[in-house]
C-alpha cells in the first residue's frame, strides 16, 4: 500500500469514527450496552463466586460481588475432594491429555490433508470438498450410534483413545484450513522446489510456518470444543477415574449441596479460565483466519 | 555458421526437452504418491468415523437392533412410531423446533448487530473478547453458573430481585416449573451461541473495502444503516451463510444446557430435546435402531435447513 493510500484511508477512518447523534446511534448504543451486560455479567459473577469466603456464600440477601477473597474454595477443591475415590487432579489430568492431544492431531491431520486437496488436486478432491461442505451441516450427533460401535468393537471404550480418535477428522477444522490455504500464493513453493526440497520437507518447512494463523485458529476452536465436550465422554467413558471435567464438574454439582457450592464455584473458573486464556492469545491470528470462512454458495 | 549453430543449439534443447519432461513426469508422479499420501490420514479417519456412521445410521433405521442380537429389517416401522405413537418424540420435537426457532434468529441477529457495532468502534479487540467469551465456555459449568440467577429459593438472584421489586411473592422453582425451564434453557443458550456468529461476521466486516463506502457515499447513500442494507449484507453472504448453518447445527443440537438445567428425564419433558430422545434410545436402552431413526430426523431436518440457507444466501446473482 502506498504512504498516500494509507494516509486517504486514516482520513476516511477518522470521518467514519466521528459518529452523527441521532435516535438510531441512540438506539444501538442502548442495545450494545444491554448486550454487553448481558454477556459480562454471568461471568463476573462465576469470577466473583469463585473467589467467595463460605459465609459470603449464603448470605441473604444474596450479594453479586465477593468482599473478601479467599483461596479457600480452590484449596477445598483440590484437597478436600481427593479424599473421594478420585481426586480432582485426575479429572484435570484426563482433560489435558485428551484436549491437547486431539488438538495436535487434527491441526496435523487437517493441514496435510487441506494442503493436499488445495496444492496437488488429486483426482476427486471436488467430490471430496462437497462431501466436506455437507458434513458442516449435520451435528456430530448424528455419527454417534455407529461410532458408538466402532469404539466399541475396538475396545477403545474407557480409554483416552475413545475421546480423541473419532475427533480427528472434523469437516469444520478441515473446511477452514482449506480456506486459509487457498488464497497462499505458490511462490514461496516454487522457489523451494527449484532449490530440490522435497514434498515432505516443504509442507513443514514453508507450508505449516506460513500456515500458522489457521492453525493457531484450529488449536482455539479445536481446544474450546474437546475441552468442553460432553456427549463423547458421557458415552464413551464409564469408569469414574476417566471423566473429564465437565462429568466431574456435573457429578460435583449435583444436588450442589452446601459445603461443596464453594468447590463448585472454583471447579468452574478453573474449568473456564485456560480456553478464555488460549483464545485471548491467539485473537489477531483467528480474526485473520476467520476473513477466509465464508462459503460461497 | 549460424544455421549451423542453429541446429546445435536445436538439437540440444530437443534432447534436454526431453530428459526434463521425463523428469517432470517423475516429479509428477511423485507428487501424485505425496497428494494422496498427505490426505490418507484425514480420509481415512473421515470415512470410518463420519461418511460410514452416517450411511450406516439410514441402514440401521429401517431396523430393530440392540447391539446383541444381529438387527431385523423392519421397514419403515421405526418412523411410524417415531411420528405418530410416540407422543415424548414428538414432545422432544416440538421443544427443539421452539428452541432452534427462536435462539437461532435471535443469536444470529443479534450476533450480527454486535459485530456491525464493534467494528465500528475503538478498542474492538478488547470488545470482541467480552462478547465471545460465553461461547468459549463449557454449557456444563455455565449452567452451574446460571442456575445460581436462577435457583428456585429466595437465595436466587432473579427471584431475589423480582420479590424486592414486587411482582412475586413467593420464589420461583426455574428449573422444576414445566413453564419456565425452557425459557431459562433458551436465555442460557442464546448468552452463549452468540459467539460463535460474531467472530466469523466480525472478521467478513473488515474484509469490506472502505472505498466501497466512499463510493456509495457519492451514489447518494447516506446514513449507516442504509449502507448496511445496500453494501455491507450483500458482499457478507458467504460469511452469512456460515454463520447460517453454524447457528443451525447448534440450535437444534441442543442437549448439555438442557441436562444440566432440568436433568433427563426433565419434569414432564419440559425440556426434552431430539438429541435427548436420541440419548435415551441409544445409551440408556440400547435399542441402536430406533435411536437411529432419531438420529435420521435430526440429520433430515439440518440438512434441508442448511439446504434452504444456501439458496437464501447464495452468492450467484
Amino acid at each position: 500500500m502506498t504512504k498516500n493510500k494509507v494516509l486517504k484511508q486514516t482520513e476516511i477512518r477518522k470521518k467514519r469514527k466521528s459518529i452523527k447523534l441521532s435516535w438510531g446511534w441512540f438506539f444501538t448504543y442502548s442495545f450494545m450496552i444491554g448486550l454487553v451486560a448481558f454477556t459480562a455479567l454471568p461471568l463476573i459473577y462465576m469470577v466473583s463466586t469463585a473467589f467467595k469466603p463460605i459465609d459470603e456464600l449464603f448470605i441473604y440477601p444474596p450479594r453479586f460481588l465477593v468482599r473478601k477473597p479467599t483461596l479457600t474454595n480452590f484449596s477445598n477443591l483440590l484437597t478436600a475432594l481427593s479424599s473421594s475415590e478420585v481426586p480432582f487432579t485426575r479429572y484435570i489430568l484426563n482433560s489435558v491429555v485428551t484436549a491437547v492431544t486431539t488438538v495436535v492431531l487434527t491441526v496435523i491431520v487437517s493441514a496435510m490433508g487441506a494442503f493436499s486437496l488445495v496444492k496437488y488436486r488429486p483426482k476427486g478432491s471436488d467430490a471430496m470438498f462437497k462431501i466436506i461442505l455437507a458434513a458442516l451441516m449435520f451435528s456430530p450427533h448424528v455419527t454417534q450410534i455407529p461410532t458408538y460401535m466402532v469404539v466399541n468393537s475396538l475396545g477403545m471404550i474407557n480409554r483416552y483413545s475413545a475421546l480423541i480418535i473419532p475427533k480427528i477428522a472434523v469437516a469444520y477444522n478441515f473446511f477452514l484450513m482449506k480456506q486459509f490455504i487457498e488464497q497462499m500464493p505458490d511462490v514461496l513453493m516454487e522457489a523451494a522446489r527449484i532449490d530440490g526440497a522435497n514434498e515432505w520437507y516443504l509442507f513443514w518447512k514453508i507450508v505449516m510456518p506460513s500456515l500458522k494463523p489457521a492453525w493457531a485458529t484450529l488449536v482455539v476452536f479445536s481446544f474450546v470444543a474437546n475441552w468442553n465436550d460432553y456427549f463423547s465422554p458421557l458415552i464413551f467413558i464409564t469408569s469414574q477415574a476417566m471423566k473429564t471435567l465437565p462429568l466431574a464438574l456435573q457429578t460435583i454439582a449435583g444436588g450442589l449441596s452446601i459445603a461443596r457450592a464453594g468447590a463448585v464455584g472454583a471447579a468452574t473458573f478453573l474449568m473456564t479460565l485456560p480456553t478464555i486464556i488460549i483464545f485471548t492469545l491467539m485473537q489477531a491470528r483467528v480474526m485473520e483466519t476467520m476473513v477466509h470462512s465464508g462459503i460461497k454458495a | 555458421m549460424a544455421v549451423d549453430m542453429d541446429v546445435r543449439t536445436g538439437e540440444q534443447t530437443a534432447h534436454k526437452t526431453s530428459f526434463s519432461s521425463w523428469r517432470k513426469s517423475l516429479k509428477k508422479r511423485e507428487r501424485e504418491i505425496t497428494a494422496y499420501l498427505f490426505l490418507a490420514p484425514f480420509v481415512i479417519l473421515f470415512t470410518i468415523f463420519i461418511i460410514i456412521p452416517v450411511a450406516v445410521s439410514f441402514g440401521l433405521s429401517f431396523t430393530r437392533y440392540n447391539m446383541l442380537e444381529s438387527p431385523v429389517w423392519i421397514g419403515l416401522t421405526n418412523f411410524k412410531i417415531l411420528l405418530m405413537d410416540d407422543d415424548i418424540f414428538l414432545i422432544a420435537l416440538k421443544n427443539t423446533l421452539v428452541f432452534a426457532f427462536i435462539t437461532g434468529p435471535l443469536g444470529y441477529i443479534m450476533s450480527f448487530m454486535a459485530a456491525w457495532v464493534i467494528n465500528q468502534l475503538k478498542y474492538k479487540n478488547a470488545f470482541a473478547l467480552a462478547f465471545y467469551a460465553p461461547s468459549i465456555t463449557s454449557g456444563i459449568a455455565m449452567s452451574v453458573v446460571w442456575m445460581y440467577f436462577f435457583s428456585g429459593d429466595r437465595y436466587g438472584l432473579i427471584n431475589n430481585i423480582l420479590i424486592n421489586l414486587g411482582f412475586i411473592v413467593e420464589p420461583i422453582l426455574w428449573n422444576m416449573n414445566e413453564k419456565t425451564i425452557l425459557p431459562v434453557v433458551m436465555i442460557i443458550s442464546v448468552w452463549m451461541s452468540m459467539g460463535t456468529g460474531f467472530l466469523v461476521f466480525l472478521a467478513g466486516l473488515q474484509n469490506v473495502s472502505r472505498e466501497l463506502y466512499e463510493a456509495a457515499a457519492i451514489d447518494g447513500i447516506g446514513s449507516r444503516f442504509q449502507e448496511l442494507w445496500y453494501i455491507t449484507l450483500p458482499l457478507m453472504k458467504p460469511q452469512l451463510l456460515f454463520g447460517a448453518i453454524n447457528a443451525i447445527v447448534g440450535s437444534f443440537g441442543v442437549f448439555d444446557i438442557a441436562v444440566s438445567v432440568a436433568g433427563i428425564p426433565s419434569p414432564n419433558y419440559a425440556a426434552h430435546t431430539i438429541v435427548a430422545h436420541l440419548y435415551d434410545f441409544a445409551f440408556i436402552r440400547f435399542q441402536m435402531g430406533y435411536a437411529s431413526a432419531v438420529s435420521v430426523c435430526l440429520f433430515a431436518i439440518t440438512f434441508v435447513l442448511g439446504r434452504v440457507s444456501m439458496r437464501l444466501f447464495s452468492s450467484e446473482d
